[in-house]
């Protein structure tokens, strides 16, 4: 039996190879070390005077989103705006009145990581900014 | 290992009753816990203004130019971000005015009084007891209300415009461009449209939670009146009593909630 194991123009396949890997794995080795870090959002004045946001921080960082859904929700379909959260406090279920009030700056604190996400969310097509008005 | 049916039966039985005793340690834990913190509630404003069917009477004989009528188109118009478009075709109208013949086409004849035919009537969304809109609407946006208010719920709309199509009255407006560059004063405590959304009178429902009566009906100067049509001490039902009162286009059967004394 003769052996047929033999690969031809053995150099020029192992250079193709090689250039092939390099071509592949380019966009990882380039961008390593320059991933863009996470923005820290900024918590203006007013918030930070409060302490205090709706519910913890810690639920608001990561469920702010259902909450103001389930606001939106129970706003405008079951008419009901005022939030008691559990430490007894009242709030007026509102995007540009209580969120915006406390959260003065949109575009620092919203904005910034839903940009860094590649999230967007439509609330801003309708609900106001104050100090985006003209 | 050897082991007896005997031993093998005590250590089921032992692991059995941990089992079982797991659960009933959870309930105690928790129930501890929940004495610090109660569970976050959402409620009724306390000065929400309530009733079981919203009605409003519009008495004609208090108009007598459109003088008397603007300062409620503005007011409603202001407060709601209605956007104002020169293209007729491409017009918003939350509340608006309309010849006798257009409101009431049915009553219309060659004959009719020189002041009705010259008059103009305020029309808004009729907010009616089996309104088409709401049952045509395929993603639930417009609904029905426990006080009888016909809703949009702009978050839902999908500008397939079936609301358009089934409502007798006109009373709703599509969003064909961005409204936001047409309005000259926006008012951020009430959001704007954006494009592609239907929309129309909302019997100032944001208002009536806090207590305040429709913005029209502030400023109408006793033209308009708002009350509960479900309360027979209410004064719409007093007025309604007293007067000889039409609705537009009773024969269709869909109940409308704004009546006129003409």
């Amino acid at each position: 039996m003769t052996n047929n194991k033999k690969i031809y123009d053995k150099g020029m396949v192992i250079i193709g190879l090689c250039i092939f890997v390099v071509v592949i794995t380019f966009p990882f080795w380039f961008n390593l070390g320059n991933a863009a870090p996470a923005p820290e959002p900024k918590i203006a004045d007013k918030a930070k005077a409060a302490k205090e946001c709706v519910m913890p921080k810690a639920y608001m960082k990561v469920e702010h989103m259902q909450i103001l859904n389930e606001w939106r929700d129970t706003v405008v379909r079951d008419a009901k705006r005022i939030f008691v959260n559990s430490s007894g406090k009242e709030f007026n279920m509102s995007l540009t009145s209580t969120c915006l009030d406390c959260h003065t700056e949109k575009a620092e604190f919203c904005d910034k990581c839903h940009d860094y996400a590649s999230v967007s969310p439509y609330c801003w097509e309708c609900h106001i900014d104050p100090k985006e008005t003209k | 290992m050897k082991s007896s049916r005997r031993k093998f039966l005590k250590i089921a039985g032992v692991s059995a009753l941990g089992l079982g005793v797991r659960p009933v340690l959870d309930v105690l834990a928790s129930s501890a816990e929940h004495e610090a913190t109660s569970k976050p509630e959402i409620k009724k404003g306390k000065d929400a203004l309530t009733a079981k069917r919203w009605a409003m009477v519009v008495d004609t004989r208090k108009i007598e130019s459109q003088e008397d009528v603007k300062p409620m188109i503005e007011a409603c118009h202001k407060i709601h971000n209605v956007p104002d478009f020169e293209n007729k075709n491409h017009e918003i109208k939350w509340i608006w005015l309309e010849e006798f013949k257009h409101e009431f086409p049915t009553q219309e004849h060659e004959f009719v009084d020189e002041r009705l035919r010259e008059l103009p009537f305020l029309t808004l969304c009729n907010h009616c007891e089996n309104a088409a809109c709401v049952r045509v609407c395929p993603t639930k946006a417009t609904f029905k209300r426990e006080d009888g208010i016909v809703l949009m719920d702009f978050h839902r709309c999908i500008g397939c415009r079936f609301c358009m199509a089934a409502c007798p009255y006109g009373s709703r407006s599509f969003n064909f461009r961005d409204p936001r560059p047409f309005i000259k004063e926006q008012n951020p405590e009430f959001p704007t449209r954006s494009k592609g959304v239907v929309e129309k009178c909302n019997f100032c429902a944001e208002r009536l939670a806090v207590g305040k009566l429709p913005a029209c009906v502030e400023v109408s100067n006793g033209v308009l009146t708002f009350g509960d049509l479900d309360d027979p001490e209410s004064e719409v039902r007093e007025i309604l009593r007293t007067n000889y009162t039409i609705r537009r286009k009773p024969a269709l059967g869909a109940g409308p909630s704004i009546f006129y004394i003409v």
